[in-house]
């Protein structure tokens, strides 16, 4: 048997910890318990990140989806009235469509997993991409460069923004 | 510039001579275990340390601009032990718990903010090569980590089930969100006037002068610029929302008690800090000593200087600026906060950017 390392000591822990804090974000009856499981399966992803190599990624993660997104759903829900209880009752066709949902999404990661195998060393050596290749990466026009899909993004952030500010000045 | 000085006093050699040593008596992957526990060891003390540090200097500070003395019955003439008997107090005080509220949130929010502290307080950059946490992306951790200290004042507000807390984690999460926006930006100026984001790489880049003099009159009003919204970011006045007793009680963290309300408290000496920290190394060339250009003699004297000593005494100067607007302004209401960032220092900040790319292009920085 191969002698495990450190870095596979610590994916483990922390993929136990995403399972077990998805599972909680789902079958929480508060939301905002839910949003802090969501929170720490977020922190777990850019772990990942991190042990990959890629900084950059979990760096970003961290910031946008952790202290962003998280904040923002957070925030909604101060703003809103959210102290009741959302364990309900689940009518049996809904929870039937869900298992079924369940079980089709558990097959298609599976196969998709069984199909392609895993890569011989799963985890590299802890390398760090170097920031400035991610960069000509986003907004070179070569090939594997993608500055069409990054402006593609950005009008629709812009467009967001504008949506946003014509929604608040209706009042 | 001669650069040797800079090999003078590194930690380098000493650190890989432990990390070699212990790899010959154990695998790898032990051996960078054990060496990061003892270093987040060595954190958390140098932090605990730091932080009753900061506060006796915050007594003091706040003594000197009110014209009292301060403390000075504890400990003999200087009140030195003030500091460390008001530590033994707070951790020997019970730990409430509230009805009809959620004790999970309640009790893990002081332990976020706590968190995002002690993660930025470890990539702070104290000697050559005693950097802890050294990365290409640096400062952007730095921001990304303070940012999760924002979920934990808006869940201490609302799991205290209470409405002065709810109002006053709203206000106090909304002034983060936004002031974190012009110190992103101003950042992002020293970025590309230093052309890295790694902490190591933007203290290096200052051998041949600091950022503060290198920018022109572009990096004095961006430090200015950081020093504000940095104040914010910690929580501290003229923009100190919490402390508003009159209106709010005390804030998002009314109902903590006991050491999570001194979780609460550590943080705020320690975001001083790690904003002074941050400035100190952005602006004020981290741990690299003062030189000045033509005064051979003078520029080696400052080299035998060790790095921490310069570190700290920069970060130490900042954290006294700091302190001194704290107990000169007084307190902005939440609307003047907000109006402050969003009409003034946010559109001030993308224009020095703006300039900052444009003379980094033409080169016509130093």
């Amino acid at each position: 048997m191969e002698e495990i390392t450190l870095q596979q000591v610590i994916f483990g822990i922390v993929a136990l910890m995403m399972m077990v804090c998805s599972v909680l974000a789902v079958t929480s009856g508060k939301i905002l318990r839910a949003a802090t499981a969501l929170l720490f399966v977020l922190f777990g992803t850019s772990v990942f990140y991190f042990i990959l190599g890629y900084t950059y990624l979990g760096a970003v993660q961290l910031s946008v989806y952790a202290g962003g997104i998280v904040v923002l759903y957070v925030f909604s829900i101060l703003l809103t009235r959210s102290d009741k209880n959302m364990n309900e009752r689940i009518p049996r066709g809904r929870w039937f469509a869900a298992l079924a949902t369940t079980v089709a999404g558990f097959v298609l990661v599976a196969f998709l997993l069984l199909g392609h195998g895993f890569a011989d060393t799963v985890i590299p050596a802890l390398e760090e991409l170097n920031p400035g290749t991610v960069g000509e990466a986003l907004i070179g026009t070569g090939k594997y460069q993608f500055v069409l899909p990054f402006e593609g993004v950005s009008v629709l952030l812009l467009a967001c923004m504008i949506g946003a500010i014509m929604i608040a000045r209706k009042h | 510039m001669e650069q040797s000085f800079l090999d003078y006093y590194s930690l380098e050699p000493v650190t890989r001579w432990i990390h070699d040593t212990l790899c010959g008596v154990m695998p790898e992957g032990w051996a960078v275990f054990l060496e990061g526990l003892v270093l987040g060891v060595v954190i958390l003390l140098a932090y605990a340390v730091l932080a009753v540090v900061l506060i006796y200097m915050e007594r003091r500070v706040c003594g000197a601009f009110q014209c009292r003395i301060g403390p000075n019955r504890v400990g003999g003439k200087g009140g030195l032990l003030q500091v460390p008997a008001d530590v033994l107090k707070i951790l020997t005080k019970e730990i409430i718990r509230l009805k009809n509220s959620d004790h999970l949130l309640y009790e893990l929010a002081p332990y976020l903010v706590i968190l995002a502290s002690v993660i930025s307080f470890s990539c702070l950059p104290w000697h050559k090569g005693a950097g802890v946490l050294d990365m290409e992306v640096g400062i952007l951790f730095v921001l990304a980590a303070s940012s999760i200290g924002i979920l934990g004042i808006l869940l201490a507000g609302w799991s205290s089930n209470s409405k002065y807390t709810i109002i006053g984690a709203v206000r106090s999460g909304a002034m983060l969100v936004s002031y974190e926006l012009s110190l992103g930006i101003t950042v992002l100026t020293v970025v590309i006037l230093s052309g890295t984001m790694s902490i190591s790489g933007i203290v290096e880049s200052q051998a041949d002068g600091w950022n503060i003099f290198k920018g022109h009159i572009i990096t004095l009003v961006a430090f200015v610029i950081y020093l504000i919204s940095g104040n914010a970011e910690a929580n501290r006045g003229p923009f100190d929302l919490a402390e508003a007793e009159q209106e709010l009680t005390a804030g998002y963290h009314t109902e903590y008690s006991g050491m999570h309300f001194g979780f609460f408290y550590l943080a705020e000496y320690l975001n001083l800090f790690i904003t002074s920290g941050i400035a100190a190394t952005l602006f004020l060339g981290g741990w690299m000593p003062l030189h000045v250009a033509g005064l051979d003699g003078f520029n080696a004297v400052m080299d035998y200087i060790p790095g921490i000593v310069w570190f700290l005494g920069k970060t130490f100067f900042v954290v006294f600026l700091l302190m001194w607007i704290r107990w000169t302004y007084p307190r902005l209401r939440i609307d003047q906060v907000l109006n402050l960032e969003w009409k003034y220092l946010m559109p001030l900040s993308l224009l020095l950017m703006l300039i900052m790319v444009v003379l980094k292009v033409y080169g016509l920085v130093f």
